[in-house]
C-alpha cells in the first residue's frame, strides 16, 4: 500500500516538474503558429525591414523597423545610464559600504527592484516629462524620458548581480593587490573589478533584458509614435508599446502582425538567455 | 575591509593628492550611490506627498462608477486573482522542486532541460506572457478574458520564482535530517512531507510571497487575459468573469487622463501593499537564516 502511494506521488512530482517544459513549449508553439503566416503573408523583408506601420492604410503596410529601432535605442540609452550607476553602486556596496550603512542599502535597492512598473510609468509622466519638456523643449514624452526611466529600473539588476559578483572574488585579490602598494580604488577597479567581469557582464546582459521587455513603464513616456526614431528628443514607439497599444482593437492581418511583432521580441529575449546562459557556464 | 588598512582621514586625503585617479573613482563611486539612493527617496517622496492628501473615503467604496473612481473593486479582485493564481502555482512550483532536489538522479538528461526551461521562463517579459494568455487561455481555450484566464498567465509566471526558492531551501535542509528519518524507518514520502518540507518551510513562504508581490505589481501581462471591468465577478461562473487588478485599475486611470489625483492615490495604496509583501519576504527569510 505504502510502496503504491510513494511511486504515485513520485510520479506526481515529476509531472509537476515537465510543467515548465510543458509551458515553455505551449508558448513558442502558440506564439510562432500564430505569428508565422503573417510574416509570410507580409513578406518577411517586408515586415522585419519595412519602415513604415500604417495598418488602417488601404493597402495596409506592416513594416516593424521603427519599433524595433525604438526597442533597440531605448534599450541602449538605458544602458549607458543604467550600467555605469549600476556598477560603481555595486562597487559601494561590496567595497567601501559601512556594514550599518548596508543594513539600510541592501534593502533600500531591493525596494527599488519590488515597485510596480506602472508606478514607475506614472512617476515617469510627472515628473521626467515635465521636466525634459521644460529644460530641452518639445513634446517630453521622448526617447530620452524612456531612456532614463528604463535606466532607472534596470538599476536594482545591475546593482545585486554586480555586487554579487565582486563579492564571490577572493579576498585574496584585493590583499595581493594591496600589498604591491596599490591603493584601495585601484585594487578594486584594476584587480578585482576584471576578475568579475563575466559576472558583471551577466548583469549588463540581464538588465538589458529588462529594458527591452519592459512594456507599461515605456508606454507612459516615450510618446509611441509608430515612425522611425528621429532623435533623441523626439518620441518612439517600441515592440512591446506596439503591441499592447493596438491589439485591443486590431483585427485579422493586424492582429496577427501584433502577434509576429511579439515573436520578434520573442526571439531578442531568447537570444538574450542565450548569451546570459553561455556567460553563466564561463563564470560557473 | 575597515580592519587591513585603518587610516585616518588625514592619511587618506595626503593618499589622494598623490594619486588623482584613486580620488576619481572613489568620487565617482560615491556619487553613483548617492544617486542610486536619491532617485529612491525622490521617488518615494514625491509620490507619497502627491498621493497621501488625495487618498479619500470615495476610493473605497465598493462600487466603481466615473464619480469616485473606487479602487476597492480592484483592490478586492487582486485578492482574488492571487489567490487563484497561487492555488495553481503554489502546488506545481513547490512539487517540482521537490523532485529536483529530492528524487531526480544527478547528472539526469531531463533535469537539465528542467533547469533550462525555468530560466527560459523567467526571463520572458510580462508582455510575451499577455500575448501567450490572449492566444492560449483566452481564444484556443475559449475562456475569454476572464479571471481565470489571467491566474493562469499569472501562475506561470511566477512558477520559475517559486520553484527556485523552493530548491534552494530545499537544499538548505541539512541531509542528516533526511538521513535520521530514514534510520527511524520513515520512508521517502514520508521523509519529504514530515522533515523535509517544515524544515523548509520558511524560504518556500518567502518565496510564495515575492510571487504575490509580483502578481500585485503586474499590468502587461493581465490588460488583455484578464480584461478591465472594474467590478467584483460575482456568480457561479464567476472564474469566466472579465476583472481589473489595481495595477490595471492604475494604468486605466493614467491613460484616460482624467483621474491625476485619483491616480497618484492608487500609486501610494499600490506602493505601500508592494513594500508590505518584500518587508514580509524579508522577515521571513531573515528567520529562516536564523534557525
Amino acid at each position: 500500500m505504502s510502496k503504491y502511494k510513494e511511486s504515485i506521488m513520485k510520479t506526481i512530482f515529476f509531472v509537476a516538474a515537465c510543467t515548465s517544459i510543458l509551458a515553455v513549449a505551449l508558448i513558442c508553439l502558440f506564439l510562432f503558429i500564430n505569428g508565422i503566416p503573417a510574416m509570410t503573408k507580409i513578406g518577411i523583408f517586408d515586415f522585419l525591414m519595412g519602415t513604415t506601420w500604417k495598418p488602417n492604410n488601404t493597402p495596409p503596410s506592416f513594416g516593424i523597423l521603427p519599433m524595433i529601432l525604438g526597442s533597440i535605442y531605448v534599450t541602449a540609452g538605458a544602458a549607458v545610464i543604467g550600467v555605469p550607476i549600476g556598477i560603481l553602486t555595486a562597487v559601494f556596496m561590496a567595497h567601501y559600504c559601512p556594514p550599518k550603512l548596508y543594513r539600510i542599502l541592501k534593502p533600500a535597492i531591493n525596494l527599488l527592484a519590488g515597485i510596480p512598473s506602472i508606478v514607475y510609468g506614472f512617476f515617469g509622466l510627472v515628473v521626467i516629462v515635465p521636466f525634459i519638456r521644460d529644460t530641452f523643449g518639445g513634446a517630453g514624452s521622448s526617447m530620452l524620458a524612456a531612456s532614463i526611466l528604463l535606466g532607472i529600473m534596470i538599476l536594482p539588476t545591475i546593482v545585486g548581480i554586480s555586487e554579487s559578483a565582486i563579492r564571490a572574488i577572493p579576498q585574496s585579490y584585493y590583499e595581493g593587490a594591496l600589498a604591491l602598494g596599490a591603493s584601495h580604488e585601484r585594487s578594486t577597479f584594476f584587480v578585482v573589478l576584471p576578475a568579475a567581469k563575466s559576472g558583471i557582464m551577466a548583469a549588463i546582459v540581464l538588465g538589458i533584458g529588462r529594458a527591452i521587455g519592459e512594456t507599461m513603464a515605456v508606454i507612459m513616456v516615450a510618446g509611441n509614435q509608430a515612425r522611425m526614431p528621429a532623435g533623441l528628443l523626439k518620441g518612439v514607439r517600441t515592440l512591446t508599446a506596439n503591441i499592447i497599444i493596438e491589439m485591443g482593437y486590431a483585427a485579422e492581418l493586424h492582429r496577427e502582425a501584433l502577434i509576429a511583432t511579439g515573436v520578434v521580441l520573442f526571439v531578442f529575449i531568447l537570444i538574450i538567455n542565450l548569451l546570459l546562459s553561455l556567460l553563466k557556464r564561463r563564470t560557473g | 575591509m575597515e580592519s587591513i588598512n585603518k587610516r585616518s582621514y588625514m592619511q587618506k586625503l595626503k593618499a589622494y593628492k598623490r594619486n588623482p585617479i584613486s580620488l576619481v573613482l572613489s568620487l565617482l563611486v560615491m556619487l553613483s550611490t548617492i544617486l542610486t539612493i536619491g532617485i529612491l527617496l525622490f521617488l518615494i517622496g514625491y509620490i507619497m506627498i502627491k498621493g497621501i492628501p488625495n487618498i479619500k473615503p470615495e476610493l473605497f467604496q465598493w462600487e466603481y462608477n466615473t464619480l469616485n473612481v473606487s479602487l476597492m473593486p480592484a483592490l478586492i479582485n487582486t485578492v482574488i486573482m492571487t489567490l487563484i493564481s497561487l492555488l495553481i502555482a503554489a502546488p506545481i512550483g513547490v512539487f517540482s522542486a521537490i523532485y529536483l532536489v529530492e528524487y531526480a538522479k544527478k547528472g539526469n538528461k531531463l533535469v537539465s532541460i528542467i533547469r533550462i526551461t525555468a530560466e527560459t521562463l523567467s526571463g520572458i517579459p510580462s508582455i510575451v506572457y499577455g500575448l501567450f494568455g490572449l492566444l492560449f487561455f483566452v481564444t484556443a481555450l475559449g475562456w475569454g478574458m476572464s479571471l481565470l484566464a489571467g491566474a493562469f498567465t499569472l501562475s506561470i509566471m511566477i512558477l520559475p520564482l517559486i520553484m527556485r526558492t523552493t530548491e534552494e531551501a530545499l537544499k538548505a535542509v541539512p541531509n542528516s535530517y533526511r538521513e535520521g528519518s530514514y534510520g527511524l524507518g520513515a520512508g521517502k514520502l514520508r521523509t519529504v512531507f514530515k522533515i523535509v518540507l517544515p524544515s523548509a518551510m520558511p524560504g518556500i513562504l518567502a518565496g510564495v510571497i515575492l510571487g504575490i508581490g509580483r502578481i500585485v505589481g503586474e499590468s502587461a501581462a493581465l490588460i488583455y487575459t484578464a480584461g478591465t471591468v472594474a467590478e467584483i465577478p460575482k456568480g457561479s461562473d464567476f472564474l469566466f468573469d472579465s476583472t481589473r487588478t489595481l495595477s490595471v485599475h492604475m494604468y486605466a486611470l493614467t491613460s484616460e487622463g482624467l483621474y491625476v489625483d485619483q491616480s497618484y492615490a492608487t500609486a501610494v495604496i499600490l506602493f505601500i501593499i508592494v513594500v508590505l509583501i518584500n518587508c514580509l519576504a524579508g522577515f521571513i527569510s531573515k528567520k529562516l537564516s536564523k534557525v
